[in-house]
């Protein structure tokens, strides 16, 4: 038997770089996967932004010709299908891979090696969709990208308006990254069903688990019919089906139904992880508990349900009777029901506070000024009439933008900031993140506020120039100039994170004094979480401890 | 007025309890949202400066929907605002903690209550325009028109007068005592593409395998200007909308100008030749001749137009020669190959074109 | 303070939560249920729609051996975990041992009807809207049959091998889920395909 004197590292065998890369690519360990998503959806947020600029580039002034209309045509098409899939899906999850299991006070998700599989194949999608590029035309030359939009309206998809395999490789790659998704969302329910640490009742489970929770049901009932329809629409592409082919009987506008049952909720799902962030954010920084934990629990749920009913407000325009347009409009509406109670909460939470205005903070309160101002628009657009119009144009691209940009993107702002400190063990840097949030709430209000008006004037999406007559220069020429400042201010941020990392003040466990389990381990967390399994009686376990004299669970 | 008899003209009105309110926003409300929307007046296409039935009775409701959210806004705003100012963190703050209030079933069930009354509001209203805009009852003395979308032209047929064109949609002005509405019977060739005039009505997709129909009743004579808003391929955004409302007077005469049979001068009998000896004749029609392909614009009066290439240039002879030399030049990814004629041809053939009014 | 707060452990009565492979299981039927649904909705709305022949009517013939014998396979899988978890070792081996018969059959008699109409009835993926949302409807429940065949064969290889033992029980539990799935959703293709499609 050996002794432990006799045990010596080998100079040779000390740990080079490749045995890091081997670590993290042979991990399971919830924290370092939820890093890695993290990390690919932001590789992958600086190139859809490159893409976003050169749109913006090119619509500077009528008439351009700094990129030719096929060009144009594959940047939205990235752009669109990069933010949502490989960007927005990804970020979200990295968050809930990283936060679920160490605010229930669990050591790992429910299914490791699954955890690993979903990310690798989700980060297979992303690499294949860019590999098109270089592979796009196959046999026939040199490779493109996917031209068709994101949301791939038959039959322009068909073999005969798109030939190559450029939407092969769009059609791919979603439905690879979409079994990515499905598993991540199978891991999160089961861990959150099944991992809780000791008294902690789904009635005490953080708000942000509850919208993971939700949002991952949701990715069941709505990855799905999109993975169906990608299978219907390689069957036709490769097998010569017919199934949106309308030489042969097929239908378009089952495509439109097929993809917007996916499309709807999809919004849900990327905003409900934002909801969950500013759920976790505004009651620290306002030094309250959440207001109405309940009614915010129901309206979670409430809007995972309406969202499922609302999908065909993308298609008033595609000529459905005045019944089903009479229908959508109403499930629409009704669905501000319960997103106006969030949003009276968190200001019911706010109110009678304490407020600081931290970074994490400042990003919150921009996310709730902007998402009400998407919702208004939102509102707006519900009225199918009103959508006649509005639809299809940039007061649409405008309105979707204030939600993915304005709440979404901000909260996950917020999100960095907030949880950095957990994850590497050093703050960022408060000075950087004010100039990066002052920057980027100038840069985002010069853009998307101004881009409402084309619309209103007439201007379709998706075009690669228009005409000078039409009095849209002005505003293309606002909206161009915010995108500068988004830009700058994006830079900031990934040179806070640098930097901070290296440079940054030590955070310590809990350097926002907060309440959830997550800041009750040490920053970073070991990769078993806690030493000993935490035991909770309240909603929030760390105000307990911080205020023995009046506990939570005296009130909840 | 919201929905007067002659802005319908004549066709039922649905009445409900926003009768009253709608009116009395307009009333209030739409002379500043006018003055504020005069910025927008610059544009051909704004949809704040409605001129048809259809573009007005959406106009109205957007006033209504815009005064209830910009009030909405307002007030939540302003409540978030005075919130942050009045609790933001202040030096000297002495407490440990602020007290801690878990929620309130009374206020909670408060603002649920009123949002769904609000959207309950909202509701009616834009019910009431769907149905009157989606179920008019179509005049006797109404114009059809079959319009179906190609990548990337429009083409126009009127099914009763014979005649069929493209790109410049002819219709007469609706007199508000004698409506004389415009039908649009609308499918597509290839792709999804989008009606989208928007003075005179919201958008309208043109689908393949699907029959969609909307109506415009323009108030006055003048051209309306739009574009196609669905993407439909490479070109969707030079696949512009001209629609031309005429008098009575001059729309008869346009009618019976495009019933003629195309012209034949013998001056250009050359170009003719060019243009039957070539590929023309497989995608274009000219009443008269060999001519009947359908796949491209038929060009019996191309010269009574004042556009080529879906109204993306001039009607000239430079630009009508140049098109057919490389219309790519024009429309990078346009369906017509360059045809690759010798000048000679090419001048013959642009002669030829020229001629047929 | 590097380790952070420790949250006293304290006794909290009995904390018993649901088993996490039933849990990802239910999610999975859940998720695959939304796939089968939009295929299902499919072939419904094309129903009757083809612009060529054939017609259903023309050459589908109702798979009623087929259908039992898969029908009956979820009785079968249900005993063998039933018997597992009595450690009923030779029973259990017996009727799982049913189970994949029955499951091969089935896809035995798929195959032969596949090959009946592409060869002699001149129905392939390709001929119209039919053949196209027949072959991926009943493909897409066939390729699933499969999936769960090579689970309950690779299960059955280690029952021969005396390598299952009681404690495997709910592995197998939440293998018969799955394969009561495939059997509810035949039941949901064969109403659609064989009878209202028809």
């Amino acid at each position: 038997m050996a002794t432990q004197t006799q045990i010596r590292v080998n100079p040779a065998l000390q740990r080079g770089w490749l045995d890091h890369v081997q670590d993290w690519v042979t991990t399971v360990d919830h924290k370092k996967i939820g890093l890695m998503y993290i990390a690919y959806a932001l590789f992958f947020l600086v190139i859809a932004g490159v893409e976003a600029i050169l749109m913006r580039i090119q619509l500077l002034v009528p008439n351009n010709t700094f990129v030719s209309p096929q060009v144009f045509n594959r940047l939205f098409t990235m752009h669109g299908t990069t933010m949502v899939f490989f960007v927005g899906m990804p970020i979200l999850f990295g968050f809930g891979n990283y936060l679920v299991p160490l605010m229930i006070g669990a050591r790992d998700m429910a299914f490791p090696r699954l955890n690993a599989f979903s990310f690798w194949i989700a980060a297979f999608g992303g690499l294949l969709l860019y590999f098109s590029y270089f592979a796009g035309s196959g046999l026939y030359g040199a490779g493109t990208a996917p031209d068709v939009g994101w949301f791939a309206y038959a039959p322009l998809t068909a073999r005969v308006f798109s030939p190559g395999h450029s939407t092969d490789y769009w059609t791919l790659s979603i439905l690879i990254s979409g079994i990515g998704s499905i598993g991540t969302a199978l891991n999160i329910v089961a861990t959150t069903l099944c991992m809780r640490c000791p008294g902690m009742k789904l009635s005490r489970m953080p708000l942000l688990v509850w919208l993971y929770l939700v949002t991952s049901g949701l990715v069941f009932v709505t990855i799905s019919p999109l993975t169906a329809a990608q299978i219907m629409l390689c069957i036709d592409r490769y097998l010569g089906g017919h199934f949106f082919d309308t030489q042969a009987g097929g239908s378009a506008v089952l495509w439109m139904h097929f993809f917007w049952i996916f499309g709807h909720p999809e919004v849900y799902i990327l905003v409900l992880p934002a909801f969950a962030f500013a759920n976790e954010i505004i009651p620290v920084f306002s030094r309250k508990a959440i207001f109405g934990y309940p009614a915010m629990v129901a309206a979670s749920v409430g809007i995972g349900f309406v969202s499922l009913s609302v999908w065909a407000h993308h298609m008033f325009t595609v000529g459905m009777g005045a019944g089903p347009n009479a229908f959508f409009t109403f499930s629409t509406m009704v669905i501000s029901v319960p997103t106006g109670i969030k949003i009276f909460n968190w200001l019911a939470t706010l109110w009678g506070g304490n407020i600081h205005f931290t970074t994490p903070m400042k990003f919150a309160i921009g996310f709730l000024f902007q998402f009400l101002v998407a919702g208004l628009t939102g509102i707006m657009l519900s009225v199918s009439p009103f959508d006649w119009q509005l639809g299809n144009s940039y007061f649409v691209v405008a309105h979707f933008h204030y939600v993915l940009v304005g709440a979404i993107l901000f909260m996950i702002f917020a999100a960095f900031y907030y949880w950095y400190p957990k994850m590497t063990g050093r703050m960022l840097s408060d000075k950087l993140g004010s100039w990066h949030f002052w920057l980027f709430l100038i840069g985002f209000h010069l853009t998307f506020d101004f881009m409402h008006v084309p619309g209103i004037l007439g201007m379709p999406r998706r075009i690669y120039t228009y005409e000078a007559d039409r009095g849209w220069e002005i505003w293309n020429i606002i909206v161009s100039s915010g995108a500068v400042f988004q830009a700058v201010a994006t830079l900031i941020f990934v040179w806070n994170m640098i930097v901070s990392y290296f440079k940054g003040e030590k955070a310590g466990p809990d350097p926002w004094d907060a309440w959830t389990l997550e800041w009750a381990t040490s920053s970073p967390p070991p990769s078993y979480n806690f030493a000993t399994l935490p035991t909770v009686e309240s909603r929030r376990p760390l105000w307990d401890r911080k205020h023995p004299e009046e506990p939570d669970a005296q009130y909840e | 007025m919201l929905f007067s008899p002659e802005m319908l003209a004549g066709r039922r009105l649905i009445r409900s309890g926003d009768d009253f309110l709608a009116p009395w926003l307009v009333r209030h409300f739409s002379r500043p949202l006018r003055q504020a929307a005069s910025i927008f007046d610059s544009s051909s296409t704004s949809i704040f400066s409605p001129q048809a039935t259809p573009a007005h009775s959406i106009f109205s409701l957007s006033v209504l929907v815009l005064s209830i959210c910009g009030t909405i806004f307002l007030v939540v705003a302003g409540l978030l605002l005075f919130t942050l100012i009045r609790y933001r963190h202040r030096r000297g703050y002495t407490q440990r903690e602020p007290a801690q209030i878990y929620g309130s079933t009374q206020i909670e069930l408060s603002w649920t209550v009123l949002p769904i009354l609000i959207v309950v509001v909202l509701f009616l209203a834009t019910a009431r325009v769907i149905f009157v805009t989606q179920t008019a009852a179509k005049p006797s003395n109404a114009l059809d028109v079959t319009v179906i979308g190609h990548q990337f032209w429009w083409e126009y047929r009127y099914p009763k007068l014979g005649i069929v064109t493209a790109n410049e949609l002819h219709i007469p002005v609706s007199d508000a005592k004698q409506p004389t509405p415009t039908y649009l019977t609308m499918s597509s060739a290839d792709t999804d593409h989008s009606f989208w005039v928007p003075r005179l009505a919201g958008k309208l997709d043109l689908i393949p395998n699907k029959v969609n129909t909307m109506w415009i009743d323009p108030e006055k004579a003048g051209l309306y200007l739009g574009q196609c808003a669905q993407y439909c391929g490479t070109q969707h955004a030079k696949m512009l909308l001209r629609v031309y409302a005429d008098s009575p007077a001059d729309f008869a005469a346009w009618v019976a100008h495009q019933q003629k049979t195309a012209t034949q001068e013998s001056l250009v009998s050359a170009g003719r030749a060019v243009f039957e000896g070539n590929a023309c004749v497989n995608c274009h029609t000219i009443s008269g001749t060999s001519a009947h392909g359908t796949f491209g614009p038929n060009l019996s009066h191309l010269a009574s137009r004042d556009t080529i290439a879906s109204g993306s240039v001039p009607n000239n002879a430079q630009n009508l020669r140049a098109f057919i030399d490389d219309p790519a030049q024009f429309k990078p990814g346009v369906l017509m190959p360059a045809m690759h004629l010798n000048d000679h041809d090419l001048d013959a053939v642009t002669q030829y074109l020229r001629t047929l009014r | 303070m590097s380790a952070g707060y420790v949250i006293p452990h304290e006794q909290i009565g009995e904390w018993k939560l649901p088993s996490r492979g039933l849990v990802g299981m239910t999610c999975l039927v859940i998720a695959e249920s939304a796939i089968f649904i939009i295929f299902v909705v499919a072939y419904l709305f094309y129903t009757g729609k083809s612009l060529t022949g054939p017609t259903p009517r023309d050459v589908l013939e109702t798979p009623w051996l087929a259908s039992i014998c898969l029908i009956s396979s979820s009785i079968t899988v249900h005993f063998a975990v039933h018997d597992l978890r009595l450690s009923r070792i030779r029973r259990f081996t017996s009727w799982l041992a049913a189970t994949v018969v029955l499951g091969t059959i089935f896809i035995a008699a798929t195959a032969l009807e596949w090959y009946d109409l592409i060869y002699h009835r001149g129905l392939t993926i390709s001929t119209n809207l039919f053949g196209t949302t027949f072959y991926s409807l009943v493909g897409l429940h066939g390729s699933h049959v499969i999936v769960g065949l090579l689970m309950l064969g690779l299960t059955l290889l280690f029952a021969l091998m005396g390598k299952v033992n009681v404690h495997h029980a709910e592995r197998l539990e939440v293998i018969s889920i799955y394969w009561h799935f495939v059997d509810a959703v035949w039941i949901v293709v064969f109403t659609v395909v064989y009878v209202v499609g028809r």
